[in-house]
């Protein structure tokens, strides 16, 4: 019982993370149709921005929201000066710009703090609540709650929140109520970075530093944006949860998984629902009357 | 009276095929100007080339400020509300935040609150649909709400194109019948494109006819209607 309520605690925290990348690739989705490949590596990157903030000696908090404002005006940048001139062009330039951008940031990475892996700090205490869960664990899943939270009043009680939804869904008809769709997009790349950067942050005194820590973790996070319903920012963090615990849960008593192959149950979870229930659990089809 | 908007050699194209061939028209303030026409004659385009939604040149005046630079969202805090074709709601969103949005360049809260009241005067059925998700909403309510939104915005100029698709014949007399009132009673001028000639007509005091992205005939909507080639072509009568 008790490894069973570890398992579960292990899930949410871990889920937590995910939760935050499947939010940040359903953002971007929901704005220009297509996934981010490179979500994953810039929420690296923004790990390592924090981690050279905190090595010259910047305290933990402080380099936290640094790295913060920093990522925002970063995925601002990416999407005005990379995605604007291709708005028009067709998916799969998309998709190769995508795979260029998660090249560029996992190679100037390992050029500028190369590849040995690093230990990133943790701002909270060490040790366990009742050996059940690490405090860590407990932290991160406060911050990325703290966050969540955040984002969804954001989007439903602010003007610019709604206008960004507007913008996303109905692209004509918000550049005619007055909305500057163009901005409201880059805002999304923003949000979208800063999210990332708070999940890598996070996440990264768990799995170390390195160029390659968030390319699993993205695996987990896009798997949670399908179960969830890659329509639904509340479906993908609610995906995002039910991937941490289903990987944990699996990992540990289905002994054929074990912690080597806790991966492939990302990837079957991604065919699965995209056979059985392409959707996702939340993902609506939108109600509209001919 | 003076002109709202003066429109001067306007050309517009779709990629490399031209729509309009530089037509001149001028909209009286406060009046109900209509453009018919068949179709592909080009009335969609002249709108979305007003509002800025394609690429186009010439002159566009609106009380005498030329505004054919600027972006579509620029074009609308000017004063030019557009209602499109396909109403164009915000369909995830509920009635309520539709209004809202439609005031999203303004700042004036109390006076938004205000005017979204005035719109379920205008449209009361919007009121009992105000938390209602806008895609379930039917026709002549997605297309009360499409004007209510357009209302939002205290436009100068309202740009109408076929309110009356798709709907019911007495939701059109209805919907004519505040649109008509909203001219009069707040003085908001407007450009109506319409498939249904004899009900835009009714309307408009003044008509024009696009043929090929050309304008062929102009005139006051009784001229028009007393025009034996519009009669035979568009009245069919």
């Amino acid at each position: 019982m008790e490894l069973f309520l570890q398992q579960i605690l292990t899930g949410l925290a871990n889920g937590a993370i995910y939760a935050c990348l499947a939010l940040a690739v359903v953002m971007i989705y929901q704005a220009i149709d297509h996934f981010n490949f490179a979500q994953g590596e810039m929420a690296m990157f923004s790990t390592y921005i924090c981690w050279s903030m905190i090595a010259v000696g910047i305290p933990y908090w402080v380099a936290f929201l640094l790295t913060i404002v920093i990522s925002f005006a970063g995925g601002v940048a990416i999407e005005r000066i990379i995605f604007k001139p291709i708005h028009n062009a067709p998916v799969l330039s998309h998709i190769v710009v995508f795979i260029g951008l998660l090249a560029i940031f996992n190679s100037l990475a390992g050029a500028i703090w190369d590849h040995t892996i690093k230990v990133f700090p943790s701002p909270f205490p060490d040790g366990s609540f009742n050996g059940l869960i690490g405090l860590h664990e407990i932290g991160m899943f406060f911050v990325t709650l703290i966050l969540l939270g955040a984002i969804f009043c954001f989007f439903r009680f602010t003007r610019i929140g709604m206008a960004m939804q507007a913008a996303a869904a109905n692209p004509d008809s918000a550049e005619l109520v007055g909305i500057r769709v163009g901005w409201m997009l880059a805002l999304g790349w923003g949000l979208a970075a800063a999210i990332g950067a708070v999940a890598g942050m996070m996440i990264a005194p768990i799995v170390f530093l390195d160029p390659n820590m968030m390319l699993g973790i993205l695996l987990y996070g896009f798997a949670a944006a399908i179960v969830g319903g890659i329509t639904s920012p509340g479906g993908a963090v609610a995906g995002g949860f039910l991937v941490g615990i289903i990987e944990n849960l699996a990992g540990t008593y289905i002994p054929a998984i074990g912690s080597e192959l806790k991966l492939t149950v990302a990837l079957v979870l991604i065919v699965t629902v995209l056979l059985f229930k392409p959707n996702g659990l939340f993902g609506k089809s939108i109600v509209t009357r001919v | 009276m003076s002109n709202i908007l003066e429109v001067k050699g306007l050309e517009a194209s779709y990629g490399p095929t031209k729509a309009l061939h530089g037509i001149d028209f001028s909209l009286e303030e406060g009046g109900v100007t209509t453009i018919l026409g068949a179709n592909g004659a080009g009335k969609t385009t002249t709108l979305r080339a007003i509002s800025g939604m394609i690429s186009r040149s010439g002159e566009i005046l609106l009380a005498g400020k030329n505004i054919i630079s600027l972006r579509t969202a620029d074009i609308t805090r000017e004063g030019i509300a557009h209602v499109p074709e396909g109403r164009g709601t915000f369909v995830r969103m509920s009635t309520e935040d539709n209004l809202q949005l439609g005031a999203y360049s303004r700042s004036d809260k109390d006076e938004i609150a205000r005017d979204i009241e005035r719109v379920y005067s205008y449209f009361p059925i919007l009121k009992q649909r105000r938390s209602q998700q806008a895609g379930t909403l039917s026709g002549g309510e997605a297309q009360m709400l499409a004007v209510g939104r357009a209302l939002m915005l205290r436009p100068r100029l309202l740009l109408l194109d076929e309110p009356s698709f798709g709907l019911a014949p007495l939701i059109v007399q209805e919907l004519f019948a505040i649109l008509k009132k909203i001219n009069v009673e707040d003085g908001v001028s407007m450009l109506l494109v319409e498939q249904n000639a004899s009900l835009a007509l009714e309307l408009a005091d003044h008509a024009y006819l696009l043929e090929t992205g050309n304008i062929v005939i102009s005139g006051t909507s009784q001229s028009i209607l007393e025009n034996e080639t519009v009669r035979r072509s568009y009245l069919g009568y």
